[in-house]
């Protein structure tokens, strides 16, 4: 297995997304669909970025690419001072564990594994050892409040209680950016204050955070709000 | 590293597999009877072999047996009913054997009939082999107990008789039978010793009458044998035996002899002198009413038997293998699909399509090691009961359990790859979306 460069020291300020003219379309029956025209975006370590548009305004697209879940039609991608858009499917995989947390909607955890294994799946495809991967997942567990239920299944948690366990998942590998799409989306309020605090503390902690959202105080918390609006980035401000 | 990932993956394999117990449960059930299956019907094919070739060793593989069949009825002589009926082996012909063909060692005539015996007050269906002192040389029997026929018995026409175990065991139970007299059909003999069971050279097609005109036993079924000098058997019982044929009245027949047994030196002599044998009775005997048997080309035959009894048999459990196999493949496509989600999220989470491929494929894998192990345990139980209930013999080899494992692991990496493979390639983000 190929080592990745995680050796690589970014202190805050420096980019550590790059993107340049990257563009993403699809073919649909016969005619070429276009979800991002494009974009040309930079991000720096410890950054907190919030990305808002309307549905089917490409956000969720960037942020597949950004996760390198996705690769660009045209353009260049550089995470990390790599340029990913080159990789193989192996390299992608590597470092989409290795460098990126995701967080999603719709928790994403896998039924049939209590929480700690759900920690641990990230570790797992990175060869932590099983001792060391116990104790991390354990770390993170208790940190995010759930050192109670580390043997529960995700049917038995709340859905605040299965989004931070998420969290603990995103964050098991100290990875390079956080992306969560619509991390309170499912929650009732209370919940999505909850995980709101836990992102902004990770912010502090001097996380890069790149989270896309439909809600205005989400937007507000953030340093940065991109606008995309059919593919394109429409606008971009700073609070 | 890797070991520390393999015990993982079985741990995932076992956990996932057990969240759908009955799922497992019935696909695996697939492999267990294919598996068993193999084993049973390899095990049944091997102690039938086994079997046979044994019986036939017992005949003797540096032997040549001739032995008297009824020749066809003459076309005719059908309007004028024939009274006496003659042919069959003479000893003339064993004096021909002895004097006329090259290697002959030993010649053993006998005569062979249905009788029965009795001691006491009981009594048992056993067949009389008139015979000669040099009988044991040719066979595989053995003195257990007292002497054989020795040439003064044949000499002075001795009232003794050998039994073998069979008879002892039907006839004397717990009494001593060296020195007890056994009555057959109004005469006394005296047992002088008791030799190991043969297996009977009786065909069923060979229907020598007797004297009672009882028809002797199917040729399957075992009697015991005793064994009397054959100057004796010729002296009380004669040479002529009255046949009852159904609707036809009844007819005399005169035999000399059922059986010649002509050993050879070497077993390369075998076939030449066979040759020589057959010349020699076609040219003294006009009427077709002998055959000749040989043990060596009966062994060359059920051998050849076996192999295709076992190709046969090998395939059928080998297809139902399959079928099994196929049931494998079935379920672990639903189950892919089925977990279309996970397999994104663990994509998402940094899995190559390679630790998919491993995941599922050893999931496959446990499924058919567990029908395997479980096969091969049944597959061991079967053939005991077969042997059991129905007097067959069986021989379980371990060249069989490591075939039957064997074709349940490639049945297992064959079915599973595909499911696999089509679960490594599914688009991540196509499957995060999956509901």
């Amino acid at each position: 297995m190929q080592k990745l460069p995680k050796a690589i020291e970014f202190k805050d300020g420096s980019p550590i997304l790059d993107m340049k003219q990257v563009c993403k379309s699809y073919q649909l029956g016969g005619s070429e669909l276009k979800v991002l025209r494009d974009i040309d975006l930079t991000i720096k370590h410890g950054e907190y970025t919030a990305i808002m548009g309307p549905s089917g305004s490409g956000k969720s697209t960037l942020l597949n690419m950004i996760g390198c879940l996705d690769r660009p039609t045209n353009g260049n991608y550089l995470l990390g001072g790599q340029e990913v858009s080159s990789l193989d499917d192996d390299q992608l995989s590597t470092i989409r564990g290795a460098y990126i947390g995701f967080i999603f909607q719709s928790f994403n955890l896998i039924d049939q594994l209590n929480v700690i294994e759900n920690i641990e799946i990230p570790m797992y495809y990175q060869g932590v050892s099983e001792q060391e991967s116990f104790k991390r997942a354990r770390e993170l567990a208790v940190m995010v409040g759930l050192g109670e239920r580390l043997e529960h299944k995700p049917s038995e948690l709340s859905g605040g209680q299965q989004q931070r366990v998420a969290i603990a998942r995103a964050l098991v590998n100290d990875p390079l950016i956080i992306l969560a799409d619509e991390p309170t989306g499912n929650l009732d309020s209370a919940s999505g204050n909850e995980i709101l605090k836990i992102l902004l503390d990770l912010h502090k902690q001097g996380k890069t955070l790149i989270v896309i959202t439909h809600d205005d105080d989400i937007a507000k918390s953030a340093e940065r709000v991109i606008r995309l609006f059919d593919g394109y980035i429409q606008k971009q401000e700073y609070n | 590293m890797f070991l520390f990932r393999l015990k993982r993956t079985i741990r995932l394999g076992i956990k996932s597999l057990w969240m759908h117990r009955l799922r497992s449960m019935l696909t695996v059930l697939g492999i267990i009877f294919g598996v068993s299956s193999v084993i049973a019907m390899l095990a049944i094919g091997e102690g039938a072999s086994q079997d046979a070739q044994e019986k036939i060793a017992r005949l003797g593989s540096r032997n040549i047996i001739i032995k008297t069949t009824k020749p066809p009825e003459d076309q005719s002589a059908t309007g004028q009913r024939q009274m006496m009926k003659e042919y069959g082996l003479t000893y003339a012909d064993a004096e021909r054997f002895q004097d006329g063909i090259p290697n002959v060692r030993i010649i053993v005539p006998s005569r062979r009939f249905s009788q029965e015996a009795q001691y006491r007050n009981r009594r048992a269906s056993i067949e009389i082999v008139g015979t000669v002192p040099w009988h044991p040389d040719i066979s595989a029997m053995k003195v257990k107990f007292g002497r054989f026929i020795v040439s003064n018995d044949m000499q002075y026409k001795e009232g003794i008789c050998v039994v073998d175990e069979r008879v002892v065991k039907e006839l004397f139970r717990f009494d001593e039978p060296i020195g007890q007299n056994i009555k057959l059909a109004g005469d006394y003999y005296r047992v002088v010793g008791v030799v190991t069971e043969q297996s009977n050279t009786n065909t069923s097609g060979n229907n020598f009458g007797n004297q009672s005109g009882e028809a002797p036993k199917a040729g399957g079924a075992k009697t015991g044998c005793v064994y009397i000098p054959i100057t004796t058997v010729k002296g009380r019982f004669g040479e002529m035996s009255l046949q009852v044929s159904s609707g036809a009245g009844a007819s005399i027949e005169r035999v000399e002899l059922q059986e010649i047994i002509v050993q050879v030196q070497q077993v390369e002599e075998v076939m030449p002198t066979r040759q020589n044998v057959q010349t020699m009775m076609t040219r003294f005997h006009k009427k077709n009413d002998f055959e000749i048997i040989v043990p060596l080309e009966l062994m060359k035959q059920a051998k050849e038997i076996q192999r295709i009894f076992t190709i046969v048999l090998g395939s059928i459990a080998a297809i139902s293998l399959i079928v099994g196999g196929i049931g494998i493949m079935n379920i672990m496509l639903a189950t892919v699909s089925e977990r279309t989600r996970e397999i994104g999220i663990r994509r998402a989470l940094g899995a190559k399509k390679r630790d998919i491929v491993v995941q599922f494929l050893s999931e496959t894998l446990l499924l058919t090691f567990i029908g395997g192990i479980c096969g091969i345990a049944l597959g061991m139980v079967i053939p005991y009961f077969v042997s059991q209930f129905s007097q067959m013999k069986t021989v379980i080899t371990l060249s069989s359990l490591i075939l039957a494992f064997g074709i349940s692991a490639i049945v297992g990496i064959t079915f599973g790859l595909y499911p696999a493979y089509r679960a490594a390639n599914m688009d991540p983000i196509e499957s995060l979306r999956h509901e």
